[in-house]
């Protein structure tokens, strides 16, 4: 349903503006995690398993604690206890660190070396001699792995879904595609390591972190450590890359936490880049079956779709691989399935449109072959499945404007012009083709709190545990702000990353933005109100100002349930040398449709960046796991390729506009949707240059050159 | 022989001269970050494997993890920091601001010193790996920009505006040469 | 990473002198492979002698018109330098294809020509690995090796030789000079770099305590015309999984000179003999390129996962070769 009331125009919201924080990051002067010095510092380095399964038979502390400035060997022989349970979204057993002597994964933290100094620190963990009593594993993921299971219940769950007759409408299609899709371990790599600093001062735990969340931080170790919540503070001012990875798994954060704890002096832990492919969470390789049976037009009878993933044996997170199903098409029928197998590896976890990303590469390369088999355009197929309602919810549509992204895309990508053969364009050594592919992501709100300040001097300071991951949160932020105080931008100062301003969503889920600014509008309302009640004028405030809070819990839950989704369209012209097997992507285009946009400035960076993943999925990443060690291969930025400079052509992105007052931000999110369909339409682009498709990813050189084999 | 594991240099960084004495071990990233309090130079990878700790050295750009800093001695260290003249930002600098050349910003410290670099370079008319044919000086063009920016990798995936940027400020930095 | 002293040479025979008696010694030259395998722990050494500062940083013409290079000299200079754009094009363009900008600003000739391999097993302490250490198994072998080696590898060792900079030099005949506390010497490329056999922590004839001063190519006319072709996962900033430097002089349809080079595929830059044999004095054709290649990657023993260089190294034979002679034209 879309309302036809617009927001109120603004000055601020739907303008160009530069970041808040630009010139601290273009000078140096914006300071992260591992850049703060504090008196005393102590370097804490990580050792992690080299077995992926068994137990620690001996940690030999005497050797390194005599080596210079090393000041402790933190190791389950001596660690300090941890309260089971604790968990940012339910309990999570990856948080309980040195806990005991059993080791799940190469890679698992199993002891901590702290010293005076980085380079001390470093060399003490080199040296410490661990050995272990190793146990047979299996870290070998396969589509058929005896070990596959439903998922535990969950409120991240998917559950299976049988809805109508799939058998029956599956005998009754006249066209059937039947294929199996797969997708690689992909690892997030934001370019800051994780780092924590943590320190005890004034009877206060005080933690300067890099995560997506500070008071959900704050939160997971008041739980773990046994503390009042309130005497936990956690900072987080400039964040250098999240994507999903800083604040589910805290290994950094709770080791110097622990160590400082113990030493009584400021320590520091900072993940190597080798430590972040296994302590951080990573996208499961998946193995999706996807069934689509259609009328002889096209017209969808029925959507099947299968995802598998591997999980640790810590902690279960399964990719739920079938969000993208249950929104994008109409069926008569849905069988939707989601498998976990509990082997001997990392934990994985969300990363950049978790599920989504995944998903659309399965369900839009089937759309595409189905296209093929029918023969019918690619932007028809999907037309002609538009649903009415949530395919799978029955709920209404908050708003929906997937056929316009997908028109005003094909009309400025020059889809109209596409001759459809496969195969057949050249431009010397390159074969060139064209793809399209539709992408949806979900547009949640998280319940947050937030306070406005009307200072005396005029101007007016919000306080949000928001996080700027380099979303350019802390910019709309104060464009929302500005808009709801009808004032300047410049008027406003934006306080965000602590913990000790409450309850507020992270930056996650492509929810950050909508929640914060939902909390703030009502801030705002409430500001109004009580200035206007003020006797007197703006110029008599008292010293400390007025100041308002709100908290949209309730509002939230009082809301009626609406199927909310951001939608889009991607394309993607490529290059293929079928004798080198190289492929360039030329150019991709991105329409999308994801409610009120409060800085074009910054949105378009970002969904280029999603549409840059995308691309980087298609062709680079790939996480190759060494069934002799169970280790990684590949576990560096020499080895796991993400795109680089020279990858990258030209990526436009735009949208169009649409006003959605679900969230009366009328925000959407946009941080995710950028990437999902972006390797399908790639990978479509492939089989209309080669007449090969590609369904497993990523389209390396050798799968190029073999003609797509797995 | 006697064994000397540190050694006392002198740094000149930013136009200042320090003496310090380091740990032979020590890079010239962490000697920046951790003894000079020059944090604006960031660690990625400590592996010469992404270009966040760029820095000049003697106005050439280099991975200051795999420099180990005994080695830079008596040479002239440009950080980011050093990059500005007072107030006024250094044109790539703020090309990077104006055109949003960035995300998390934590790359962005070495792809600025990367940038910077990679104008002079074509000013020298140095190649690169996108120069069609290495005989001839190459192109002011965005082809070529990708491909000498490629050692600086950005996850944000930002590379388009960065891109821009720094064709914009070669351009200027042309037209003023 | 092990404490270790640090001492800077001023001249090349001080340099020699330093580690001469020294076998935990080893040359700094731009660091950017030593230092990385230090913090790894793969190197170890108790004594860096700092090189780079040696006079050895330039290009010298000689009368027959050979260049030698400094070993000094870093890659960016290499590549920029007039002589070499102009009459080893290919050189140019394969050291421009390697690393980045910055890391070809600190990497030094000698040091390109001496860089370990990028296998990753070679750089995980708590693996098997008969190249760092001699005797405890080759883990690549019957494990990951998608980008190793499928010409000239034996059951102990299949990794490769990551040099784009030494695939150029080899195809055109480049002379290694060295200097030892006995005197200077010269290794032709082709003899530097060891067959793998059962000694693969034995890289090259380097005698040990040597130190490379530079590399002479010797005049070749073909060179003028040549080409340096690099396949990798992505565009920029990746090692190769497979590359050929080629130079090619035709008359009249008839091929009188060719190099062909490749990398990527051995312990060492291969050298493709057996083609260029097959190619002089016949037809410059897309057919006898193809020819050519099948008679050299005859010998080709892909393992179980990376057969795919096959086809290619042969595709890219043809498509360079047929490049150079379209240029030609």
């Amino acid at each position: 349903m879309t309302t036809p009331a617009a927001p109120p125009r603004t000055s601020a919201t739907g303008t160009p503006h530069t970041r808040r924080e630009g010139r601290a990051k273009v000078t140096g002067e914006a300071r992260y995690t591992g850049d703060i010095p504090f008196a005393e510092l102590a370097h804490g380095w990580l050792v992690t398993s080299t077995v992926a399964r068994g137990r620690i038979r001996s940690v030999d502390t005497d050797t390194v604690l005599a080596m210079p400035g090393v000041l402790a060997v933190l190791h389950p022989g001596n660690a300090l206890r941890l309260t089971p349970g604790a968990g940012l979204m339910g309990p999570d057993a990856n948080l309980q660190l040195l806990q005991d002597d059993r080791v799940p994964h190469v890679g698992w933290p199993v002891a901590l070396v702290v010293a005076e100094t980085q380079e001390q620190a470093r060399a003490g963990a080199d040296a410490l001699v661990i050995t272990y009593d190793e146990e047979p594993y299996d870290t070998a993921f396969r589509a058929d792995h005896p070990g596959l299971r439903p998922t535990a219940p969950s409120p991240l769950a998917m559950p299976d879904v049988d809805q109508g007759d799939p058998d029956a409408e599956l005998a009754a299609s006249a066209v059937v595609v039947d294929r199996e899709y797969t997708t690689p371990e992909e690892f997030h790599n934001a370019m800051e390591p994780h780092a924590a600093m943590a320190r005890w001062e004034n009877g206060r735990l005080e933690v300067v972190d890099s995560n997506q969340g500070s008071y959900a931080v704050a939160q997971v170790l008041a739980a773990l450590f046994s503390l009042d919540a309130d005497t936990v503070r956690v900072r987080s001012e400039h964040v250098g890359g999240g994507f999903g990875s800083k604040g589910l798994r805290l290994p950094h954060t709770v080791l110097a936490v622990m160590a400082t704890t113990i030493l009584h002096r400021p320590v520091r832990v900072v993940l190597t880049r080798r430590q972040m492919f296994s302590l951080v969470g990573h996208r499961p390789a998946t193995a999706q079956r996807v069934r689509l049976g259609a009328d002889a037009d096209g017209r969808l009878r029925v959507v099947e779709h299968e995802t598998a993933s591997p999980t640790s044996t810590v902690h279960e997170f399964a990719e739920q691989s079938t969000r993208h199903s249950r929104t994008l098409y109409a069926a008569d029928a849905f069988r939707l399935r989601t498998r976990v197998v509990p082997l001997d590896v990392p934990t994985p976890g969300f990363m950049r449109a978790p599920g989504w990303a995944p998903g659309s590469f399965a369900v839009e390369s089937a759309m595409d072959e189905l296209a093929a088999e029918v023969g019918v355009d690619p932007i028809a197929l999907r037309l002609r499945n538009e649903p009415e309602t949530g395919p799978v919810s029955g709920l209404p549509f908050s708003s929906r404007n997937l056929v316009a992204c997908l028109e005003e895309g094909a009309r400025r990508f020059g889809w109209a012009d596409r001759d459809p053969r496969p195969g057949v364009r050249r431009d010397g050594r390159w074969l060139l083709g064209t793809g399209v592919a539709a992408a949806a992501h979900s547009a949640g709100v998280g319940a947050s709190t937030a306070a406005i300040t009307a200072e005396a001097d005029g101007t007016y300071t919000v306080r949000v545990t928001a996080a700027d991951i380099g979303t350019g949160a802390r910019t709309a932020l104060g464009q929302i702000a500005a808009d709801a105080l009808e004032v300047s931008p410049e008027s406003v100062r934006i306080r965000i990353a602590d913990s000790d301003f409450g309850l507020a969503w992270l930056a996650g889920g492509s929810m950050g933005t909508a929640s914060w600014a939902w909390a703030i509008n009502e801030a705002a309302v409430a500001l109004r109100k009580k200035l206007a009640d003020l006797p007197g004028d703006m110029a008599d405030l008292p010293p400390e100002g007025v100041t308002a809070h709100a908290d949209t819990t309730e509002l939230l839950a009082a809301r009626e349930q609406r199927e909310s989704h951001g939608y889009g369209a991607q394309f993607a012209e490529v290059a293929v040398d079928p004798a080198s097997g190289e492929v360039r992507v030329r150019r991709m285009l991105g329409i999308f449709a994801v409610g009120r946009v409060v800085n074009p400035l910054t949105a378009r960076n970002q969904f280029i960046g999603g549409m840059t993943w995308g691309l980087s999925m298609a062709l680079h990443e790939e996480g190759v796991r060494d069934d002799a060690s169970g280790g990684l291969a590949n576990g560096d930025l020499a080895g796991y390729h993400v795109a680089a400079n020279a990858d990258v052509p030209l990526i436009e992105a735009d949208w169009i506009d649409e006003h959605d007052t679900y969230n009366p931000s009328g925000i959407k999110g946009l941080g995710e949707i950028g990437i999902v369909g972006g390797a399908a339409a790639v990978a479509n682009a492939v089989w209309h240059a080669t007449g090969v498709r590609h369904r497993h990813l990523p389209i390396s050189l050798e799968r190029v050159l073999s003609g797509g084999r797995r | 022989m006697t064994s000397t594991r540190s050694t006392e240099i002198s740094l000149r960084v930013n136009g200042e001269t320090h003496s310090l004495t380091v740990d032979n071990r020590t890079t010239l990233l962490d000697a920046l970050r951790e003894r000079l309090d020059l944090t604006g130079t960031k660690k990625g990878c400590d592996q010469g494997q992404c270009g966040a700790c760029t820095v000049l050295l003697d106005r050439q750009r280099v991975n200051s993890c795999l420099q180990l800093a005994v080695a830079a001695e008596g040479r002239d260290v440009t950080t980011i920091e050093g990059l500005a003249d007072g107030e006024e930002l250094h044109p790539v600098q703020q090309a990077f601001v104006d055109l949003d050349g960035y995300q998390c910003g934590y790359c962005t410290p070495g792809q600025i010193c990367s940038a910077v670099a990679v104008i002079e370079e074509l000013a020298r008319e140095w190649p690169s790996a996108a120069t069609d044919d290495v005989r001839r000086p190459p192109a002011v063009s965005e082809e070529e920009i990708r491909e000498r920016m490629s050692g600086n990798l950005c996850r944000c995936g930002a590379y388009v505006n960065i891109v821009r940027a720094v064709t914009q400020a070669a351009k200027n930095e042309q037209v003023n040469a | 990473m092990r404490e270790f002293d640090y001492r800077r040479a001023a001249d090349a025979h001080e340099a020699v002198a330093l580690l001469s008696g020294e076998p935990e010694a080893r040359f700094l030259g731009g660091g950017t492979n030593l230092v990385d395998l230090m913090k790894t722990g793969v190197e170890n050494p108790a004594l860096l002698v700092d090189v780079r500062g040696l006079p050895l940083d330039r290009i010298e013409v000689a009368g027959d018109g050979a260049l030698t290079i400094g070993a000094t000299m870093t890659n960016s200079d290499l590549a920029a330098h007039p002589e070499v754009r102009h009459r080893y094009p290919a050189l140019a363009e394969a050291v421009l294809a390697g690393a980045s900008g910055q890391l070809r600003n600190m990497a030094t000739v000698g040091g390109n020509l001496l860089q370990r391999t990028r296998c990753g097993y070679f750089t995980d302490l708590s693996r098997p690995c008969n190249k760092r250490e001699p005797g405890s198994g080759c883990s690549a072998l019957n494990g990951e090796h998608h980008n190793h080696a499928i010409l000239g590898w034996s059951e102990h060792c299949v990794a490769t030789n990551p040099s784009d900079m030494a695939v150029a030099l080899a195809a055109f005949d480049a002379v290694v000079r060295v200097l030892t506390p006995e005197g200077s010497a010269e290794i032709p490329l082709a003899d530097f770099y060891l067959p793998v056999g059962d000694t693969p922590h034995r890289e090259t004839a380097l005698p040990d305590g040597a130190l490379i001063t530079g590399v002479t190519l010797p005049a070749a006319p073909v060179a003028a015309r040549s080409r340096y072709r690099k396949v990798r996962e992505r565009a920029s900033y990746a090692f190769a999984n497979g590359s050929i430097a080629a130079a090619l002089h035709v008359e009249d349809g008839t091929v009188r000179d060719v190099r062909i080079a490749f990398g990527a595929v051995a312990s060492r830059p291969w050298r493709a003999r057996e083609a260029e044999r097959a190619l002089i004095g016949g037809p410059a054709t897309p057919e006898a390129f193809a020819a050519a290649a099948d008679a050299e990657l005859a010998a080709a023993r892909p393992l179980a996962h990376n057969g795919y260089k096959v086809p290619l190294i042969r595709n890219l034979v043809v498509s360079t070769l047929t490049e150079l002679q379209e240029a030609a034209r």
